[in-house]
């Protein structure tokens, strides 16, 4: 890249430090204008007037970990489409659209796979439902 | 890299002008023009944000027609700076088992990705800031520092409802990028590009050239990614995270005086960014229906209001749809991305496609009325 390209990459860095000085600067301004009376009953952890029983970092439903390592695969192959995907007109305009098109197809039946065995094993339902046979014991 | 402000400023002859008084330093120069610009539309996206608030109450307020807020200023009109001036004279209360470090990041982080991708917005043609080779994917990658914030937000503070709300907002938010990003995959492959220069390009001219009645998926494509978004900004009826009547507030359930305002300033300009995003996508941008070959600074700003107009528009529907739907169940929320958003994207990317191969990329315009 040459400087001026780089250069253009300056307000991206401009604006996230303005962000930063925005929070500081109304960080500070609270500072100096908001009252300060702690008290401990103050800073307890809201849980409607009780007082919290237990901390809030504890073991979580395995759902959320599930739609997390979905959404890993899914985010991974949308980012492996972009690239065919903004040099697909160009491709499509020197005449070789079909035979790209059959790549992308072809990759994005991996993708429709990928969520057809998700949807049959029941890790897209929120609410999972297990056919529990009664006869197991017997 | 296309196009910069800098590099399209440059063409006039004021810029010579200033280079001389910046004795002939571009790097200087330049510093200075990101400088200004950006702490003007810092300036302007913060007022579109605080409006936006009272937007939201006036505009609720008709729709159950009450009068809304009418005290502060014409028409109540300066409620959110009166609201901004209690925010910081709040006590700041932290829950004493919080994380004290992610408890002031969080807020931060949010507006650090909100504010990065003002950036790449395309006011008009010329008003880019930087229009980036990989604009979009760059827009869709900072945007998730929110739901980074979201989560983290609902962690530090160590309170049941903020880890319940933050929990809900990192899986809503994740799971509706995917729709959201195959939909702007759809718009990428009919662009030829990533950049917003490229596909704004290609919408220039009267509405029927515009990528929402390019083809038919597009169309549909549209409406995805205007559920996602609105799901991805923790909207109604998709607020879950911060859903009052079974969470108290969510994950900023702790969060007091000018933390808490960052995050809600953070989400307002969040969702104009999202509806900007939309009008340049779908709606055509700035570009005006006819075709003008000179090229002068207030042309720009016929096409800044115009971009406006678009992105306000839809900024309008999003609070229309919050007042006017009721909040889904979280196992509907996750159904509805899973099981229909994401297939009928993936859908229309498949449909754009083979609507590329099959008509050469001509929208249905250029095949009725038989353009290019």
């Amino acid at each position: 890249m040459t400087p001026a390209q780089i250069d253009g990459l300056m307000p991206i860095v401009m604006l996230m430090g303005i962000a930063v000085l925005m929070f500081t600067g109304g960080h500070f301004l609270s500072l100096l204008l908001a009252p300060k009376k702690p008290s401990h009953l103050k800073s307890t952890p809201y849980e409607c007037g009780e007082l919290p029983v237990g901390s809030a970092w504890s073991a979580f439903n395995v759902r959320f970990y599930v739609v997390g390592l979905i959404f890993i695969i899914f985010d991974v192959e949308s980012v492996l489409m972009f690239p065919i995907a903004s040099v697909f007109r160009e491709l499509n305009d020197m005449g070789e659209g079909l035979y790209v098109l059959e790549i992308f197809l072809s990759f994005i039946s991996i993708l429709v796979m990928g969520i057809a065995y998700c949807w049959k094993k029941g890790d897209l339902d929120w609410v999972k439902s297990y056919q529990v046979s009664l006869n197991n014991n017997k | 890299m296309n196009q910069t402000l800098v590099s399209y400023l440059s063409q006039y002859e004021f810029y010579d002008i200033l280079l001389g008084l910046f004795g002939k330093n571009e790097g200087f120069l330049a510093f200075t023009i990101y400088l200004l610009f950006t702490l003007a539309i810092v300036g302007l996206c913060a007022t579109i944000g605080g409006l936006g608030t009272y937007a939201e109450r006036k505009i609720s307020a008709d729709i159950q027609q009450r009068v809304g807020p009418n005290r502060v200023g014409p028409y109540g009109i300066l409620q959110f700076l009166a609201d901004g001036v209690k925010m910081i004279t709040k006590e700041d209360v932290m829950p004493f088992t919080a994380d004290k470090f992610l408890f002031y990041l969080a807020p931060m982080l949010a507006l650090i990705g909100v504010f990065a991708t003002l950036a790449v917005l395309p006011w008009s043609s010329g008003f880019i800031m930087a229009d980036l080779n990989v604009g979009i994917f760059y827009l869709i990658a900072i945007s998730s520092l929110v739901g980074v914030s979201v989560f983290l937000g609902g962690y530090a503070s160590n309170s049941k409802w903020s880890m319940l709300g933050g929990l809900r907002g990192a899986s809503q938010i994740i799971s509706y990028e995917i729709p959201v990003t195959i939909s702007v995959l759809s718009i990428t492959l009919l662009a030829g590009g990533m950049s917003f220069g490229t596909i704004l390009s290609h919408q220039q001219g009267t509405p029927i050239n515009w990528f929402l009645f390019h083809n038919p998926f597009a169309f549909i494509a549209f409406f995805v990614y205007f559920i996602g978004a609105l799901a991805e900004t923790n909207r109604a009826p998709f607020d879950l995270p911060e859903a009052e009547s079974e969470l108290v507030s969510g994950y900023h359930t702790e969060y007091t005086g000018m933390r808490f305002g960052f995050f809600a300033l953070a989400e307002y300009i969040e969702v104009f960014v999202v509806c900007g995003v939309g009008a340049a996508l779908f709606l055509g941008g700035g570009n005006l229906p006819f075709n003008i070959s000179i090229d002068i600074i207030p042309l720009q700003l016929v096409q800044v209001t115009v971009f406006m107009a678009k992105a306000l528009l839809l900024y309008y529907v999003v609070i229309w749809v919050r007042w006017t739907f009721p909040r889904l169940r979280v196992d509907q929320l996750m159904s509805i991305c899973w099981k229909y958003l994401t297939p009928i994207a993936i859908f229309n990317l498949v449909g754009n496609a083979v609507w590329m191969v099959m008509f050469n990329g001509k929208s249905i315009a250029d095949l009725v009325f038989g353009g290019h």
